[in-house]
């Protein structure tokens, strides 16, 4: 039974969009039920899988024979297999429902798409891969639900393909993970070959008896693909520019789902790299880099959806880190809550888009009463940033204490113990606790302090509206327009239209229209785990009998740093706006940083120095070559020969003389030589 | 001209040697002059030494129609072709083409490569002369004899030619030309 | 009397035409070194019969043919020559080359381009007619 169930969640939403891909044109109508349903269906039988396996663990395989018996006289066949236990079931759950609740908004977001049928889709395909991803039990369909997931995201952010920017970013995001994707090939080659076997629990206890001859090659080496997949550094650019996709697209795929594939790998193959203790500092420091970069970056951004994309940078780095301090449960919680927080934030703001017209904030900030426009979704907006925060009781202050805990936990070299074998030989070095333990208190200073910036930017403030007059930012160049203080807060207006696409954000709508129902009650749905995800940690019944049966309860030396730092960055971001109220409380709170996190601070141009400009004047080199020296060869065969023609031609003089001349000539010199 | 010479000279020989000089410098000039009709002349004195020889060599009959023929007709009907192509009458100064080099060298080519191997073919070869063997009465036993069907054939080449000639030198205009004309 | 002596002047009196035939421009002198070729190969004909002295009478009855054709084809040609004369307004051999095989006028040479390879149909050349009119050479314009 069991495995049908895990079989049918992931199989429901791979019919569903096969289904809608076939019917498209025969039956319209269609499609909308075909979105939804089945992923509602997919969702709730996750639930149903996830309290049936409870806190144990279960291994269904199946061998693919005609794969066996091919690798250097070892039987390593391919095996459709599944490998669920707390950590799958509970992930495939907020997989099923995020994508539920992004279908949903969807049928409305997107209502007047002609295209909305792929749509639809690609984003049932993509649910099914992610839910593969989560489900399997062997190393290579993992490896094809990955790839899957990185079509789709092809697919989806490049799904308004008649914008130059989402071409662009659509390969580029193809093209930075398939950058990690390789080496991740590599690895789970190497790993599956130390092992013996593709199947995971047999990877699993390979690594925790310390079967696996090298570990931290193999660890590095799926490091690579996770940090190309959930957007660490030096693989994170692509996800600011991915923003170019529809924001429902942006919910599901860069909030929840495919970024927090590369954070569910490293869990689900933790044992491997906790034998490595190398490759736990190399991911802590990567950790420690995106979370205050992305930081920095996100207090600069004028584009929404950038800002809660280099959010989700960070956030994603605390799970990293996490995961560098050798706590899977700390990470898996904090996957859970912000995959709800994020995917609540994003839809929000996509409504606030929608009733602003605009995705940038400057020009967001000075529309009045536009909470009064879009209200549901400001405040599930105020939920999700609250969450966001870590302020409690929202959900997102004990998942980011349980990260800190566990680097604190690391410090002193204590750490939770993996689910299957014994603890010794596995060790987590120190020097990774402290960075990640500094670093998350920094980054909770500065993820409040952007939170709050994007509160008051885009809904909140009170204050008389915020002029452009002190220091144009990179975005808007036109005057800025005057607003009428109109008495009727529910202006359907028409000024912001006049502001231009912020960088590389098009405008998604140019009606700005109330909430439809279809888009509020999806964020209903998320703002309630939002809130309470937190609180099913408390008690060890609850979440965590489903992990790893360690407490996830706040603890007080973790727990007052973070609140403290949390507090002081919704002060900071405050007492920015306050004090030049006219000006953006980022570029007063990053003074000189400002510019360069604009930018990403040059990450863009540096890969664009590397290896676009190489390549490109390689292409031009080969152009050249091509159309200049090898084109020469053929045109000179061509003018040779016609030379050669015109050479020849000239003995045709017409002149009979000539003619006869040279025939008797050649007849005497016959004569000669038969002579002679 | 060959200088070899052999004990048994007789009178033939010197004569047809001196007669040959005139006939060779007779030629030369005609292919060298430039005045054109005194080309033609040179010719007549080429053919009409040639005739000579002839005579020398016993063939008569072909020695008079050489006379009437050559140089009756077709010298006169040269001399018509220089007269109605406007040939300048003094010496014309582009009678001889660009190619006179390769000419002179074919010509003396061809000249050296004849006379090598004519020479070393007939080194030791006499003729011994009997006159009778060219007179008419030969010739016409022989022409309508064993040779009368080409000779019947050659009678319908000349209405060909006849014909040919007249159909070629025929104006479209109206105006009756002057007839230019091979009659035979 | 030698065989040398009359079948080495014929050789000489060809070769004389053969520098005739190439080295001369008027047409009318050209037919002219067609002569002595003819003649010369008469002498031949003549000298051999005179040695060989064979029933047939082959070499003088040929010697009667050559000089039969000799005329016949001298009639025509100078019947060619006045008609070339009358149509070109020329004599020179030199001058009649229309089969001439021209070289292309020059064209940019960019890349494949198409190459006309036309060759140039009967064109008039733009020659100068011989002396003043005359009244029965009515000179016609190009062909």
């Amino acid at each position: 039974m069991t495995p049908a169930l895990a079989a049918l969640v992931i199989l429901l939403p791979f019919a569903a969009g096969t289904v809608g891909l076939l019917t498209g044109r025969l039956a319209p109508g269609l499609a909308r039920p075909l979105a939804v349903l089945p992923t509602a269906l997919s969702a709730a039988l996750a639930v149903v899988l996830a309290v049936r396996i409870g806190s144990g663990q279960a291994d269904f395989a199946a061998p693919l024979t005609p794969t066996g018996g091919w690798s250097a006289g070892r039987d390593m066949p391919i095996s459709l297999a599944f490998h669920l236990d707390g950590l799958a079931t509970l992930t495939a759950v907020l997989v099923g429902v995020v994508a539920t609740c992004v279908q949903i908004y969807s049928t409305s977001y997107l209502r007047d798409d002609p295209r909305y049928r792929s749509y639809a889709a690609v984003v049932s395909f993509f649910t099914s891969a992610m839910l593969l991803v989560v489900l399997t039990g062997d190393l290579v369909v993992l490896m094809v639900g990955w790839e899957v997931m990185g079509i789709c995201s092809y697919l989806l952010i490049g799904h308004h393909w008649e914008k130059r920017d989402a071409r662009s970013a659509s390969l580029k995001a193809f093209l930075v993970t398939k950058l990690g994707d390789v080496p991740f090939l590599f690895g789970l080659f190497l790993l599956a070959f130390d092992a013996g076997t593709f199947r995971i629990d047999g990877v699993l206890t390979a690594a925790v008896n310390g079967r696996i001859d090298h570990p931290t090659l193999a660890a590095l080496l799926l490091l690579a693909g996770a940090v190309g997949k959930s957007a660490q550094f030096p693989l994170h650019t692509w996800l600011p520019d991915a923003m170019a996709g529809p924001t429902p697209v942006s919910a599901l795929i860069h909030a929840a789902t495919m970024v927090a594939a590369g954070i569910y790998l490293i869990a689900r193959l933790h044992p491997v790299f906790l034998a490595s203790g190398a490759a736990l500092l190399v991911l802590a420091v990567l950790a420690a880099i995106t979370m205050i970069g992305s930081a920095l970056c996100a207090l600069a951004q004028d584009d929404v959806k950038r800002v809660l994309a280099y959010s989700t940078v960070g956030q994603l780095g605390y799970m990293a880190g996490a995961l560098a301090c050798g706590d899977r449960d700390a990470a898996a919680f904090h996957l859970l809550t912000h995959g709800a927080f994020k995917a609540l934030l994003f839809l929000s703001a996509g409504v606030l888009i929608h009733a602003a017209g605009t995705n940038s904030l400057a020009a967001m900030s000075r529309i009045r009463g536009l909470r009064h426009r879009a209200p549901d979704a400001f405040w599930c907006l105020t939920i999700g940033l609250l969450a966001l925060a870590g302020i409690p009781p929202f959900s997102g202050f004990f998942s980011k204490d349980a990260v800190l805990a566990a680097a604190e936990h690391a410090t002193s070299g204590t750490f939770h113990a993996p689910p299957t074998g014994d603890v010794t030989g596995l060790v987590v070095p120190a020097a990774a606790g402290w960075t990640v333990l500094l670093s998350g208190l920094l980054t909770a200073l500065l993820t409040a302090a952007y939170a709050t910036r994007l509160w008051l930017l885009a809904a909140g403030s009170p204050t008389p509206t915020l002029t452009l007059a002190a220091g144009a930012d990179s975005g808007a160049d036109s005057r800025p327009q005057p607003v009428e203080n109109s008495a009727d807060p529910q202006l359907t207006a028409h000024q912001p239209t006049h502001q231009p696409a912020h960088q590389p954000a098009h405008q998604e709508a140019a009606d700005a229209a109330h909430e439809p129902p279809a888009q509020r009650w999806p964020l209903w749905a998320l703002a309630v785990p939002s809130f309470a995800l937190g609180l099913a940690g408390l008690n060890t019944h609850w979440l965590p009998a489903l992990l790893d049966q360690v407490g996830l309860r706040p603890a007080t030396t973790t727990a007052v740093p973070s609140l403290a730092c949390a507090v002081l960055g919704v002060l900071a971001g405050w007492g920015a706006a306050r004090a030049r109220p006219g000006a953006d409380p980022g570029r007063t709170l990053l003074g000189p940083l400002h510019a360069p996190a604009v930018r990403g601070f040059y990450v863009d141009a540096a890969y664009s120095l590397m290896f676009v400009r190489p390549v490109l004047g390689a292409a031009r080199l080969a152009r050249f070559l091509d159309a200049d020296v090898v084109e020469t060869y053929v045109r000179g065969t061509a003018a040779t020969t016609r030379g050669a023609g015109a050479a020849v031609r000239r003995a045709q003089t017409g002149n009979i003389q000539t003619y006869l001349g040279v025939l008797l000539a050649g007849a005497v010199v016959i004569g000669i030589l038969v002579v002679v | 001209m060959s200088g070899q010479s052999f004990l048994s000279t007789s009178g033939t020989e010197i004569a047809f040697v001196l007669v040959g000089i005139v006939a060779l410098g007779a030629a030369l000039l005609t292919v060298t002059t430039r005045q054109l009709v005194h080309a033609a002349l040179w010719l007549v004195v080429a053919l009409g030494a040639l005739a000579v020889e002839y005579l020398l060599l016993t063939a008569e009959f072909v020695a008079w129609v050489q006379v009437l023929i050559y140089v009756g007709a077709v010298v006169v009907l040269l001399l018509f072709g220089l007269m109605l192509t406007r040939a300048p009458i003094g010496p014309s100064p582009d009678a001889d083409s660009r190619h006179r080099p390769l000419a002179a060298a074919v010509a003396v080519a061809a000249a050296a490569l004849l006379v090598t191997v004519v020479a070393d073919a007939f080194r030791t070869t006499w003729i011994t002369l009997r006159p009778g063997a060219g007179s008419a009465e030969a010739n016409g036993i022989g022409l309508f004899r064993a040779w009368v069907l080409p000779f019947e054939a050659l009678s319908v080449l000349l209405l060909a030619a006849l014909v040919g000639a007249i159909v070629l030198s025929r104006r479209r205009a109206a105006r009756p030309g002057v007839h230019e004309e091979a009659d035979d | 009397m030698h065989l040398l002596y009359p079948v080495v002047l014929s050789a000489l009196l060809f070769c004389t035409g053969v520098y005739g035939v190439l080295a001369r421009r008027n047409a009318v002198l050209v037919l002219m070194a067609v002569e002595l070729m003819l003649n010369a190969v008469n002498l031949n004909l003549v000298a051999f019969d005179v040695w060989l002295r064979d029933t047939l009478h082959a070499g003088q009855a040929l010697t009667l043919f050559t000089v039969t054709i000799a005329a016949a084809e001298i009639g025509l040609g100078l019947a060619i020559v006045l008609l070339l004369y009358r149509r070109r307004g020329t004599s020179s051999v030199d001058r009649l080359d229309e089969l001439a095989d021209r070289p292309d006028p020059p064209h940019p040479d960019q890349g494949a381009g198409p190459d006309p390879d036309a060759d140039q149909d009967a064109d008039p050349d733009a020659r100068p007619a011989p002396d003043a009119t005359s009244d029965d050479q009515p000179r016609k314009a190009a062909a």
